[in-house]
């Protein structure tokens, strides 16, 4: 401690106004603001005492929060390899090897992703001289968790650098943005390079085809998920399913989500409220008749495809979410709702998720105008009784 | 509204070290005592001196008033000397400083019966005394328009703030002046005199006379007078209400009882860097020396005058404000930490359940005045709305003013909040904004333009 705080009192004065490096000073400030939180009081005219929380501790919550997914999702790459190759298929074995080959696939996408992404914020940040915003936590993580395993690191940097810098930058940086960043760089991908993250070839191992209990359902109905021994549902609640990174395991995501309620950080109406529109609508389907997955109970939904990820992780993003509180459960149910039916009508899309949240977050504002001008108004009559 | 008691569920209680214990501190009065202009919210940097250095004034005498609104006198708490007058940047005045006697020296006023007074008789004698000045206004917190009459009298008989008073403590032994100020102040509204009290309230309040009592009950910030009037009745635009504190209504009680302007005001010591805690009998704007010399348990220190949401910092020898009835005495929080964001390494009182010390809901906190973290764009939401018992959206409020619509903010209910108000959202803010400050930039947009 004592080392760190030598050194960055040493290279401080290089930084400072007048230094050979004083451009730089915002990327000097987020380093040292990050080993130590400065000594500032508070400012005359504030409150005198503040909170222990900022947003430092409150994106790496969320990072903590992410970690099960993300150790999980190591172990289940690896694990569906070895499933393809016939090698370790019993669960418990070979547990070191999937964490391995898992490791060697993931790791890699992680630090492209908070490479290429810290690098643009801490460029913007020097560009534009402000303090470096901690948003890109959360972010860097997010992103690798919503990839299939088999994505080209390239492409990982290509989109990260085209939602840090389209999806957010451009509307002024972190707290402004329209549209969740991590799910922006998802749809890039999705759109430039549709082949690279879905069909069937891409969720176990470059040239191993295996489709996703989703894709299947969609394709063979409930016989053909029956008809795969693998595709139980107990098996898609612990995760032993081909599909993205972090998205598998309900057991995993289930502990980010308690994470995320008891510290309060994410919030609980959104995720409740788009598992509510997301079974009622899985239902009126099912008993209308009127859904390609023939005969898969709706329940199933729930446990298929990304949908409790995006729940908890994606829907639940603070900047592009609804701000209040009753705008919460509108804007889950409706992400729910319109989730459902791109999973289930549109024969274009396998999964809804992605879509349903990009497109809630464009409606997140509306939702939010529609609430305060009803306060406008009742503030209104109220004064003209 | 239950039992006729307004359950409050939103807010915080910020629980610190160092409450104020049921004792009168044994030390002398402060040989000084000074009104601060800047108190006062909306009159000019430099008001217009009635006196010069060296005068001797009693107590009632006028000291200055702003010019605009030359009614409305600033007099002196005590008599004595005029010893100096302190400035601040641009020669504005900062502190009028009175060297008091030993005695005190009234300004004597002519008899008046309030029951049978005019009510232009009766405004007239607050406004000469000095006793108007205690009084504000909502919206804005200014000082009540000469002109002006209020919809409603409010007055808060409790304090829920960090380390607040105990108001019962703080009226105690001024019980019959109080009745008599409300009896004074009832006169002068078209609507009622309004009393809020808790549950813990004494007599004086649940059972004054000639007033509307509503009693209510939660956590920070129920205590405040602004909660008080948006459950009663809220304010609308262009109604005017006026506020003060019970100890200034005693004040009042006795400009018309005893025909002098005495400016007792117990204040409430507070704080865990004391070794002393109490309670001690003064005057309106006394010099906190005998407060706190030789009674500090280290010297690395902040003095406010209030509390350690609203206060103003003071030095080791300022005064107490002109509405303030706490002194707090807290750690200064000038220390950097080492990844104090990830790995804490003292406790804090947080709103977040993100430290596992909210598992302790009632432990008491010894704090300082770091920061905490710096200042970001808003990112978390909801937070805000956890603190205003109000049907109000304070973030939405705090960004309209950000982006000066007039409209919204009005929409939005800028006219019945006040800083202290939204003080715990600053508290609580994930993004440290300073929303104080910028709730003032909007009162005061809309105060000028408005």
């Amino acid at each position: 401690m004592q080392v760190f705080q030598n050194l960055l009192s040493k290279i401080k004065p290089h930084f400072e106004e007048g230094g050979k490096l004083e451009k730089f000073y915002y990327g000097y400030d987020a380093i040292e603001t990050f080993l130590f939180v400065p000594g500032h009081s508070t400012h005359k005219g504030e409150a005198h005492i503040k909170d222990g929380i900022d947003l430092k501790r409150t994106m790496f919550t969320v990072v903590i929060a992410m970690i099960p997914c993300l150790l999980f999702g190591m172990w289940n790459v690896g694990h569906q390899y070895y499933l393809a190759a016939g090698e370790f298929t019993a669960l418990g074995d070979g547990f070191v090897e999937k964490m391995i080959h898992g490791a060697i696939k993931v790791l890699p996408i992680v630090i492209v992703s908070y490479g290429v992404g810290l690098n643009i914020e801490f460029a913007f940040a020097i560009f534009r001289k402000h303090p470096v915003n901690e948003g890109f936590l959360v972010t860097g993580m997010l992103i690798p968790l919503v990839m299939p395993p088999t994505v080209p690191l390239w492409m990982v940097g290509l989109a990260t650098a085209f939602a840090v810098l389209i999806g957010k930058e451009a509307f002024g940086g972190t707290g402004m943005n329209i549209l969740n960043v991590a799910l922006t760089a998802r749809v890039f991908i999705f759109f430039a390079y549709p082949t690279y993250i879905s069909g069937d070839t891409v969720w176990i191992a470059d040239g191993v085809t295996g489709a996703t209990p989703l894709g299947v359902g969609y394709l063979d109905g409930l016989a053909g998920l029956q008809a795969n021994p693998n595709y139980t549902i107990e098996n898609m609640v612990l995760g032993f399913i081909p599909g993205s990174i972090g998205e598998t395991s309900l057991i995993a995501i289930g502990l980010g989500a308690l994470i995320l309620i008891a510290t309060g950080i994410g919030s609980w109406k959104i995720m409740l409220s788009v598992l509510a529109g997301a079974f009622a609508t899985a239902t009126t389907l099912f008993l209308f008749d009127i859904t390609p997955f023939a005969g898969v109970p709706p329940y199933y939904h729930i446990f298929m495809g990304s949908m409790l990820f995006a729940a908890v992780f994606m829907a639940t993003d603070p900047v592009t979410a609804t701000q209040t509180e009753m705008g919460k459960w509108i804007y889950g149910f409706l992400i729910g709702v319109f989730g459902i039916i791109i999973r289930v009508l549109n024969p274009a899309y396998p999964e809804g998720w992605m879509l349903a949240i990009l497109l809630m977050n464009v409606f997140a504002p509306t939702i939010d105008h529609m609430i305060i001008q009803s306060n406008i108004k009742r503030r209104m009559s109220r004064a003209l009784k | 509204m239950n039992n006729g008691v307004f359950k409050l569920k939103k807010g915080y209680d910020i629980k610190l070290l160092g409450k104020a214990e049921s004792t009168y501190l044994d030390v002398k009065q402060p040989n000084l005592f000074a009104l601060k202009p800047t108190d006062v919210i909306g009159i000019a940097p430099i008001p217009k001196l009635k006196v010069a250095q060296g005068d001797e004034v009693r107590a009632g005498q006028p000291l200055f008033f702003d010019k605009p609104t030359p009614e409305i006198l600033y007099t002196a708490p005590v008599s004595g000397e005029l010893v100096e007058v302190r400035r601040g940047g641009k020669r504005s005045i900062a502190e009028v400083v009175i060297l008091a006697d030993s005695e005190m020296n009234y300004h004597e006023y002519s008899p008046i019966n309030p029951d049978t007074a005019s009510k232009e008789d009766i405004v007239q004698r607050l406004l000469e005394s000095g006793a108007w000045a205690l009084m504000r206004q909502r919206p804005y917190n200014t000082a009540p328009r000469p002109e002006s009459t209020p919809r409603d009298i409010f007055i808060s008989c409790f304090d829920t703030a960090p380390l607040a008073p105990d108001h019962n403590m703080l009226i105690e032994g001024k019980e019959a002046l109080f009745q008599a100020g409300l009896n004074v102040l009832s006169k002068l509204t078209t609507g009622s005199v309004h009393l809020g009290v808790s549950p813990d309230s004494a007599d004086v309040f649940t059972k004054a006379a000639g007033v509307k009592v509503h009693a209510f009950a939660g956590k920070h910030p129920a205590g405040n007078v602004g909660v008080h009037i948006h459950h009663v009745a809220p304010l609308n635009k262009n109604e005017v209400i006026w506020t003060l504190k019970p100890q200034d209504v005693a004040i009042i009680g006795k400009l018309f009882t005893e025909n002098i302007f005495d400016a007792e005001r117990t204040v409430a010591v507070t704080g865990d860097k004391l070794k002393q805690t109490g309670y001690f009998k003064t005057r309106v704007g006394a010099s906190i020396k005998p407060l706190v010399e030789g009674n500090l348990v280290d010297e690395h220190v902040r003095f406010i005058s209030g509390n350690a949401l609203t206060g103003t910092q003071i030095g080791s020898e300022g005064f107490i404000g002109l509405y303030e009835d706490q002194l707090t005495v807290i750690e200064e929080g000038d220390k950097q930490e080492f990844l104090g964001w990830l790995l804490p390494s003292y406790a804090r009182p947080s709103m977040s359940r993100t430290f596992l010390s909210f598992l302790l809901p009632d432990r008491e906190y010894s704090v300082n005045t770091n920061n905490h973290g710096e200042e970001r764009a808003y990112v978390v939401t909801g937070q805000y709305e956890r603190v205003v018992p109000m049907d109000i959206y304070p973030q939405h409020l705090i960004r309209s003013i950000m982006y000066q619509d007039f409209d919204q903010m009005e929409g939005l209910g800028i006219y019945e909040v006040v800083e202290e108000d939204l003080a715990l959202c600053e508290f609580v803010c994930t993004s440290k904004q300073p929303v104080q400050k910028i709730l003032r930039e909007g009162l005061d947009i809309m105060r000028i333009e408005g």
